[in-house]
């Protein structure tokens, strides 16, 4: 009898097995939460440090045993088993609710910090020892951010676990959130010196090239100021079109990026949710050059006011910076781009509103290598690759076609590659000479969606 | 086409939507898919993702409904009962009469149930159609064990849909190592024992006698020809599928197994065409099938056809042939089609990597040295390269210099290229190894194994 017996037994993606780890660390998770819950409102009778760290760090333990139990339970190709039959990854109940919390959080923070008090305060221990300064509300969201891209790192360390590409991407995302997000700005303030973030450039930190930052810089900093002006403007003017000629976009917005470190990690369970269609291609391109040239004419203007020492524009230009600050800085990249991911998908922010990827994505699609092969006649139109793309592009369209995909908002995450069955799309480097290119193995028309 | 023409073609698949496609390419000509299957055009073999919650319906449509509107190809969601081939005429299942000018029959297959007693008892069922998979979800809901007869593609697929809901799964297969009959035994072995690990049983060697309902005339059991009876309330029939030719007996079309077609997909009737899996060909082409029932050929097909139809009178040739499949998490790849069993006349350079699961096999001619094909587990090769290879009748010796330039893997992905190379020498002792490893832009550009869109 040829009868074989397999040795495996607990199948992927039930329910109810997982056993004492994952019921630990939900446990750990509903109880750092509760006591998160007592920070914020300042209960005297437990001290704000105690039920903050403590709250934060049993989130932590517990959502990391969660994470290791559930993502091993699936094997590396059933990770997105049942992702549109979850309310928390299908725009359920739950996930409007998170949506709330989330959007709520960033609203008190940019305009009620008030109203943080008791978290911000239990932060204070760390932030002295780091900083050497009490904790504000900047601190309580860089902490929680950091921490979010990397708890939800290992999250996507452990989904992807098959993938080298994935393994040293998520790697290099959590290292310079991590390091220079967190520990060197702090470390600065420590030593006195203007807080600085080495992996923020203009157009998206777009105060970098004000000239009231300059000054500041380097009225505060002396030399180590002046590196600080002469790293962004290298980094913004030879360093960014130099790295996208040869790597595409995504050397920032899927390895260095804070922004794209928070979509990649914490976001990555939301990139179905991004809109496909031609429609939000559209209002697409309408919004995020719009943006950019916002940002370019509201530096210009400073610039020349400075010039002009204030007697050209006066009020104006500061006008413009503030604008920018409210409608762009705070709610378009923070409430909308970060609080709506359990709906609207975890690019928001990065594909309708960041000038850096207007500016890569221009970089990208015209003076760059880098472009996602097909693989000849391999394509199933399956539509994995379209759906799973977190900035919406229709990928499925060119691979049907045997066409390379070339589009300025591709910010090379490689999901694409890694989720399609047939191992269609590879991203790569190569040369400019026919990077349009198609494959000789499919008839194709000229089809172009976007005219 | 002449623009004030009428082209109808029958089935919406693969096969149906390349030729409107290509045929709007080169025609004005009106345009009209009818299918009774479902509403526009959809991926077949992503239907399991939607099951699994991967997808939804809607992310497994290709084209969007603006696609139809700005290419004008009209679409009707109707059954086609009848064809009068003398008034040129459809009889749609709604009433409706259909003229056309040229009629393309692309209506697919259906699964093949080979007569087992019980095959008509409520929770058996195969998997082609949309219909197919939305029977699944009824008749899985809530169930323990499913049992699965066949081991090739649609099999492990089903497997893999009933997994991701810790549905327990045995596959009945009849072959010693699942799909022994295409896959050869090492790499079958690799795939049997990827398929136990993730909770399959697999009956090996054994095949389905009979289903057994229980009171309320559901399945209960299967018992097998070896005798074993398998408690289960789903039984998937996965023993392949069939051309779907059933509506056409009365049509005056040559039919056997499908619908009988030249080079050119000529039916016995004027201006009557049939395409994709539903065809068969009178006299295929050497070593080719007379049926060939993949998404791949289907597409070919359709290409080929709308040429035809466009004027330009071509017959069909395949080319080197190729496929791909997934097994959970096993990617497979072929190029050139070979037996399972080498024989005398082949031989191959054989890799892998046991834990990893992944292997490389290049198969060639012992006494030409003649590539004839390329197996890969888990490895991914360039389609245009292996084409070029196969198409050119590379000799093992020249695509050992070149094989670096296949790979298709992901960038820091370990590369096993050198492992090849190196069991190359030692089997041939006589030659040396390339200077400098094979650079695909170059050979690219050397070969020109690319197409620019403006002229294709």
């Amino acid at each position: 009898m040829h009868t074989t017996t397999s040795t495996y037994t607990p199948p992927f993606n039930s329910e109810s097995s997982g056993g004492a780890l994952k019921t630990i660390g939900l446990l750990l998770v509903s109880l750092g939460l509760l006591a998160l819950l007592v920070t914020v409102f300042s209960i005297d009778a437990l001290p704000t440090a105690v039920t903050g760290l403590g709250g934060t760090a049993a989130v932590t333990i517990g959502a990391l045993l969660w994470i290791w139990v559930t993502r091993n339970q699936k094997s590396v190709a059933g990770q997105n088993d049942g992702v549109w039959q979850n309310g928390m990854t299908s725009r359920g109940t739950i996930a409007w609710v998170l949506g709330v919390v989330l959007t709520g959080f960033y609203v008190l923070l940019y305009w009620y910090p008030a109203a943080l008090q008791g978290l911000i305060e239990a932060m204070d221990p760390l932030s002295l020892w780091l900083r050497d300064r009490p904790a504000d509300q900047w601190f309580l969201y860089g902490t929680f951010y950091t921490l979010a891209i990397l708890i939800m790192g290992v999250h996507a360390l452990l989904k992807y676990r098959n993938s080298q590409y994935h393994i040293i991407r998520t790697l290099s995302l959590m290292f310079f959130q991590l390091c220079f997000a967190f520990l060197i700005p702090a470390l600065l303030l420590f030593l006195n010196e203007p807080e600085f973030y080495f992996n923020y450039f203009w157009p998206l930190k777009y105060d970098y090239l004000f000239p009231s930052t300059i000054d500041y810089l380097i009225d505060n900093g002396a030399a180590l100021g002046v590196f600080m002006v002469f790293w962004g403007t290298l980094f913004t003017f030879i360093a960014t079109p130099i790295l996208t000629y040869f790597y595409g976009k995504r050397w920032y917005c899927s390895w260095v990026c804070g922004c794209g470190g928070l979509a990649e990690t914490a976001g990555d369970p939301y990139r179905h949710l991004s809109d496909n269609s031609r429609k939000a291609w559209r209002w697409e391109v309408a919004i995020v050059y719009s943006v950019l040239g916002f940002i370019i004419l509201t530096t210009l203007l400073l610039w020349l006011n400075s010039w002009s020492g204030g007697s050209i524009l006066g009020g104006l230009s500061w006008g413009f910076s503030a604008t920018y600050a409210f409608f762009i800085g705070a709610i378009f990249s923070g409430v909308v781009g970060v609080g709506f991911y359990p709906l609207m998908g975890n690019r928001v922010w990065c594909r309708y509103g960041c000038p850096m990827a207007a500016y890569l994505g221009i970089l990208q699609k015209h003076f760059s290598r880098f472009r996602i092969t097909t693989n000849g006649g391999q394509c199933i139109s399956c539509g994995n690759c379209s759906t799973y793309c977190e900035v919406g592009i229709d990928v499925r369209h060119y691979a049907q076609q045997g066409k390379p995909i070339i589009r300025a908002s591709c910010v090379g995450c490689g999901i694409c590659a890694h989720v399609c069955p047939r191992g269609v799309l590879k991203l790569e480097n190569g040369p400019k000479e026919k990077r349009y290119a198609a494959t000789p193995l499919i008839k194709r028309d000229e089809l172009h969606i976007l005219s | 086409m002449q623009e004030e023409q009428h082209l109808v073609i029958i089935g919406n698949g693969i096969a149906g939507i390349t030729l409107a496609q290509q045929v709007r390419f080169g025609s004005k000509c009106r345009i009209t898919l009818v299918s009774a299957e479902s509403a526009t055009h959809f991926s077949r073999p992503a239907l399991m993702y939607v099951y699994m919650g991967h997808l939804r319906y809607e992310d497994i449509l290709p084209y969007p409904g603006w696609y139809f509107r700005e290419k004008k190809l009209e679409q009707q969601h109707d059954r086609v009962l009848r064809i009068d081939a003398q008034a040129k005429t459809l009889q749609l299942q709604s009433g409706e009469r259909l003229s056309y000018d040229v009629l393309a029959i692309a209506s697919g297959s259906v699964a093949a149930f080979y007569n087992w007693p019980g095959q008509d008892i409520a929770g058996v069922q195969g998997l082609v159609s949309l219909q197919d998979l939305e029977q699944m979800e009824e008749n899985t809901q809530g169930i323990q064990e499913a049992v699965l007869v066949g081991g090739g593609l649609i099999g492990v697929e089903m497997a893999e849909m009933l997994r991701s809901r810790g549905i327990a799964v045995t596959i009945l297969v009849r072959d010693k190592l699942y799909w022994n009959s295409v896959l050869p035994e090492d790499e079958a072995r690799l795939v049997t024992k990827h398929i136990q690990e993730h909770g399959v049983e697999l009956l090996l060697e054994d095949e389905l006698q009979e289903i057994l309902p229980d009171a309320q005339g559901r399945v209960q059991r299967v018992r097998t020809k070896r005798g074993k009876e398998l408690p289960c309330q789903f039984v998937g029939i996965a023993t392949g599928v069939k051309p779907n030719v059933a509506f056409l007996e009365e049509s005056g079309l040559d039919l056997d197994r499908g619908i009988l077609v030249n080079e050119y997909f000529e039916t016995n009737l004027p201006q009557i065409y049939a395409l994709g899996d539903c065809a068969q060909f009178r006299q295929p082409e050497a070593k080719a099938l007379t049926i060939e029932q993949q998404w791949y050929s289907a597409r070919l097909h359709g290409e080929t056809l709308a040429k035809n139809l466009l004027g330009k009178r071509s017959p069909y040739r395949r080319g080197p042939w190729f496929n791909s499949a997934k097994f959970f998490d096993i990617e497979y790849q072929a190029y050139g089609l070979v037996p399972s069993a080498l024989g005398d006349e082949l031989d191959s350079l054989y890799w892998q990597h046991e834990a990893k699961k992944k292997s490389i096999r290049l198969i060639y001619n012992r006494q030409s040295a003649e590539l004839r094909g390329v197996i890969l587990l888990s490895v991914r090769y360039r389609h245009d390269l292996c084409h070029h290879w196969l198409q050119n009748k590379y000799t093992i010796h020249e695509v050992i210099k070149e094989i670096s330039a296949a790979n298709f893997d992901p960038e820091f992905f370990q590369r096993y290229e050198q492992e090849l190379q190196r069991q190359y020498l030692k089997r041939f002792p006589e030659k040396t190894a390339p200077a400098k490893p094979g650079n695909w832009w170059k050979l690219r550009h050397r070969f020109g194994l690319f197409s620019d869109t403006e002229n294709c």
